[in-house]
């Protein structure tokens, strides 16, 4: 039930633009869906813009502090969907305390007037309590989908809640949060007669549920289209699922770990086979060689495969994959190390991204892949556009291939682990990496450096990279003028989030004209010091410039600097450690 | 300042993850100070001396063996660990990281980065600034100014360093000495730039080595019995399948969980915000229980204080002992809890 708005006054008919009557108008703009198109049109003229308003069911939000709930709720009154991203994408890496901010129940506390019929609420690194969820969960009668991605704050308690008194739950998606474990109750919570659900995604949590109810939940919701369930699911209890809901696209498989007998093998073969709509597969958390044929005869109709919990090892990886034809997205750790890459590149022709993460997340330390790996899924995988690679070493000549083999690239994120290391065949820095790939790859709109690097990689990126929305720099550069081409060079850029880099407030005020144009400005362990940053704050009072100040010891250093534009003002709930300048 | 060594019951926070982290990097257990190589049992006895201490504190003798964590030339004459709190600039790069690449000064060490246990008790630990993490590392010195190093570091190309982090142990120092030099890095807040979820769940269920390619047969397996107090009946684990105290710990849990359930309850631990951890490790690694095993002598011993190969290799019985028969045992575990509460 959209609110119905007034209808004009004669006068304003006949000054009208357009030449249908408005509601034809907001019929039609139902059918944009893409936040950037609904901008467009929005700016088109009043009477666009006011229909534009009127239709839109979904808010994609992507600095929660760049506007108010009141403001939202102003302009859009009939808002059934938002996404709301909180913290600077640093926080994933603890650089941001805690308490920071970011809590969803100031919206919630405004969501309850304006939008009463509120369906979906997904949020990404976000602050939420279990007194949240909970008046989520009674508040919003036609809520159906709740997707938490790298939130805090909430525990298995607030799950409950909603599981209990959410009916009309499609969707509970609770992907990489920090949450408070208390056990596995809360997937009984859901009432005997709750058959909605189609997705449901705890595989993130660690506490066993009971395999009962989640077993009985699996039979009686009929539409259930994604289910991935926890490592301690085992393989015999993974099977038994698969013979209740064949009809899975999304499939998270617990520990696939299990003492088997061939019989129970068997039928384990047998549920798989039966899954013909399996398009997606993760988790496997413990698979190992004996029990992974299994899975195969699932995997004709794979696309996404996300093995990156899952510590395989080359010859395991090379026998699954050929099962693989149509794999478009691989996740893998890099226990495969680069043999295991050489049979991606002979598998997956169709392959569009590739994700390598690193088993052992640590500086130094050794295995893992390296630059041939890349090199050899480049030399195969054609339709490659899209990167996160963990090595531990590389080489400008690699990277120089693998866009020469994939031009296409639109996300290049390659971390060398070890901080400023060189080329190490040559001992040069990594610039020319960089280089080759902002010059071959036109069409990159995100990238993350990483290696030694001084400013003339910035120089490339400035003058190359034309299409670069989101650049991520550590432990790179050598001077202010690094930064400043960047800001200068690249007219698309919306996030730069940088850390361990020597710019200083000469870099920092070269972007003065730029950052209303951006989402957001992270600078962490810069040469940044608090007048900079007041200086910023005065020029551009539309910005929020907020310091993060932890210990005492330094008032001059600026130590971590968000700086991001806001039509709502300064924060009204920032913590004592935030300064706002 | 010296401040003595402290191992708490299991030694997980400060010995094991630099145990495991000698493990995956090299196949000594032990320490790896050049002097000490050609001595390999002698080594090993010293390595398994027991030391008292609290945290911080350099122990005299093992000044170049497993014991300091030294971070860059400038914190050694102060005598104390920086929790990684690499106090910065006057002039703005910082120092210490940037003296740590010079690749002359010594490397500080300091287990995973964030390694298992520290990052699995939860929130911001691993950044000794990031809020909350700080209750365990309060008990430490943590505001050592960087001295020395205000330097003219920045070498053309070298920027401005990063915080190592230290969880509060030292751990095995300079390993560069002997051409280990890419094992003992020092780690940093953040970095790589992996999720916290991810990098817990990954340290809880460390990669399979190569020799589990097969799958999980192993060469043997090694049953030993495991008794908790108060509990009806025994059960048996195989050590051969785990390959750190972490795993052991985490296994046993698991095993032992229906045990402890109405403890849970009562116990009241803190919760904590941030990242998860089941009330029972907490249990676990708190006062109430203390893991013991009985050694090839008859001897009950405090688990987490040798190398996991020696663990294994004299490992007889396994005994989760109620935290107040411990006394005299792990004298540091309660004062440990203390600190930590």
């Amino acid at each position: 039930m959209a609110s119905k708005r007034k209808r004009d006054s004669p006068e304003e008919k006949e000054k009208r633009v357009s030449p249908f009557p408005d509601e034809v108008l907001e019929r039609v703009l139902g059918f944009v869906k893409s936040h950037k198109d609904r901008s467009s049109v929005s700016l088109v003229c009043k009477d666009w813009y006011s229909a534009e308003r009127w239709s839109r069911t979904h808010v994609f939000i992507g600095n929660c502090y760049s506007v108010s709930p009141e403001i939202l709720v102003g302009r859009f009154p009939n808002i059934r969907s938002v996404t709301l991203k909180g913290k600077p994408r640093f926080s994933d890496f603890n650089l941001v305390p805690s308490n920071w901010g970011a809590d969803i129940q100031s919206w919630l506390d405004v969501f309850v007037s304006a939008y009463p019929h509120l369906e979906e609420l997904r949020l990404k690194r976000m602050t939420v309590t279990d007194e949240s969820l909970d008046f989520l969960a009674h508040s919003f009668p036609n809520f159906k989908a709740l997707s938490l991605v790298s939130c805090d704050g909430f525990s298995t308690d607030g799950l409950a809640t909603i599981a209990a008194y959410c009916k009309n739950l499609t969707e509970l998606d609770i992907l990489e949060n920090g949450i408070e474990d208390l056990g596995g109750g809360w997937l009984s919570c859901f009432p005997e007669n709750f058959t909605s659900l189609e997705i449901l995604n705890f595989a993130n949590l660690n506490s066993e549920v009971s395999f009962d109810s989640l077993e009985r939940l699996v039979a009686r919701c009929k539409s259930l289209k994604v289910l991935k369930a926890n490592k301690n699911v085992t393989l015999e209890q993974l099977q038994r699922l698969l013979s209740r809901a064949p009809q899975l696209m999304e499939l998270g498989t617990g520990s696939f770990s299990q003492d088997f007998s061939f019989l129970q093998y068997e039928e384990l073969k047998k549920a798989f086979n039966n899954c013909r709509n399996l398009h997606t597969l993760s988790g496997l958390w413990e698979a190992t060689s004996l029990y992974l044929p299994a899975l195969y005869p699932a995997c004709a109709n794979l696309t996404f495969l996300n093995l990156s919990y899952a510590a395989l090892q080359s010859a395991e990886l090379a026998k699954l994959l050929p099962n693989c034809p149509l794999l478009q997205r691989l996740w893998v750790l890099d226990t495969v190390e680069d043999k295991g890459l050489e049979a991606v590149g002979s598998s997956c022709p169709l392959l569009e991204e590739l994700r390598v993460f690193p088993a052992e997340p640590v500086v130094g330390g050794g295995g893992g892949v390296t630059e041939s790996g890349l090199v050899a899924v480049s030399r195969g995988c054609h339709k490659l556009h899209y990167t996160l690679y963990f090595c531990r070493q590389m080489t400008n000549a690699a990277v120089a291939t693998v866009v020469q083999n994939c031009p296409d690239f639109t996300h290049f994120r390659l971390c060398i682990m070890n901080p400023c290391q060189p080329d190490y065949l040559t001992n040069e820095s990594m610039d020319e990496a960089f280089g080759s790939v902002v010059k071959t790859c036109t069409k990159l709109q995100r990238l993350a450096v990483s290696g030694l690097l001084t400013d003339l990689t910035f120089e490339y990126i400035g003058r190359y990279a034309k299409n670069l929305e989101t650049l991520s720099v550590a432990f790179a550069g050598s001077s202010d003028r690094g930064m400043q081409c960047v800001l200068e060079g690249c007219p698309k850029l919306r996030k730069l989030e940088i850390r361990d880099s020597p710019f200083g407030n000469a870099a920092l005020l070269s972007g003065l004209e730029r950052y209303e144009s951006m989402r957001s400005l992270w600078m962490s362990a810069c040469n940044v010091t608090m007048n900079g940053c007041r200086l910023l704050a005065r020029e551009m009072p539309r910005l929020n410039v907020e310091v993060i100040k932890e210990d005492e010891s330094d008032d001059t250093q600026a130590e971590k600097v968000y700086v991001y534009r806001s039509v709502a003002g300064p924060r009204r709930d920032a913590p004592p450690f935030v300064l706002t300048l | 300042m010296s401040t003595p060594l402290e191992h708490d019951y299991i030694g997980l926070s400060e010995v094991s993850p630099a145990m495991e982290n000698s493990e995956k990097i090299s196949s000594s257990s032990s320490t790896v100070s050049t002097e000490l190589e050609d001595k390999n049992n002698v080594l090993n006895l010293k390595e398994t001396e027991l030391r008292l201490g609290l945290p911080g504190s350099e122990s005299p003798e093992r000044k170049s063996g497993s014991g300091l964590s030294l971070l860059g030339r400038g914190v050694e004459d102060k005598n104390s660990y920086s929790l990684g709190v690499l106090k910065t600039f006057v002039s703005g790069a910082k120092r210490g990281f940037s003296d740590a690449i010079d690749g002359s000064g010594k490397w500080v060490f300091s287990g995973n980065a964030g390694s298992e246990v520290d990052m699995s008790k939860g929130g911001v630990l691993f950044s000794p600034r990031g809020g909350n993490g700080g209750k365990s590392l309060s008990v430490l010195e943590n505001t050592t100014q960087q001295p020395g190093p205000t330097a003219p570091v920045l070498k053309e190309v070298v920027p401005a360093s990063p915080k190592p982090v230290q969880e509060k142990k030292p751990q095995i120092s300079a390993a560069n000495d002997h051409g280990m030099a890419p094992a003992a890095k020092a780690q940093v807040v953040g970095w790589p730039p992996i999720r916290s979820f991810r990098k817990n769940t990954m340290a809880t269920s460390p990669a399979k080595t190569g020799d589990d390619a097969e799958g999980k047969s192993g060469s043997g397996c090694l049953y030993v019995k495991v008794s908790m107090d108060g509990a009806p009946y025994l059960r048996k684990v195989d050590l051969k399948i785990y390959s750190n105290y972490t795993e052991l710990s985490t296994a046993l849990e698991k095993m032992f969980s229906c045990f402890t359930i109405g403890q849970c309850a009562s116990h009241g631990v803190p919760g904590r915000d941030g990242l998860s951890e089941s009330r029972l490790m907490d249990l676990i690694h708190g006062s109430e229980y203390v893991l013991t095993y009985e050694d090839k002598d008859g001897d009950w011993m405090l688990v987490g204080d040798v190398p996991w190969e020696m663990f294994t290799g004299s490992c007889k019985r396994l005994r989760i002992m109620k935290g107040s028969d411990a006394i005299g045992l792990a004298p540091r575990a309660m004062e440990k809890c203390k600190n930590r509460n």
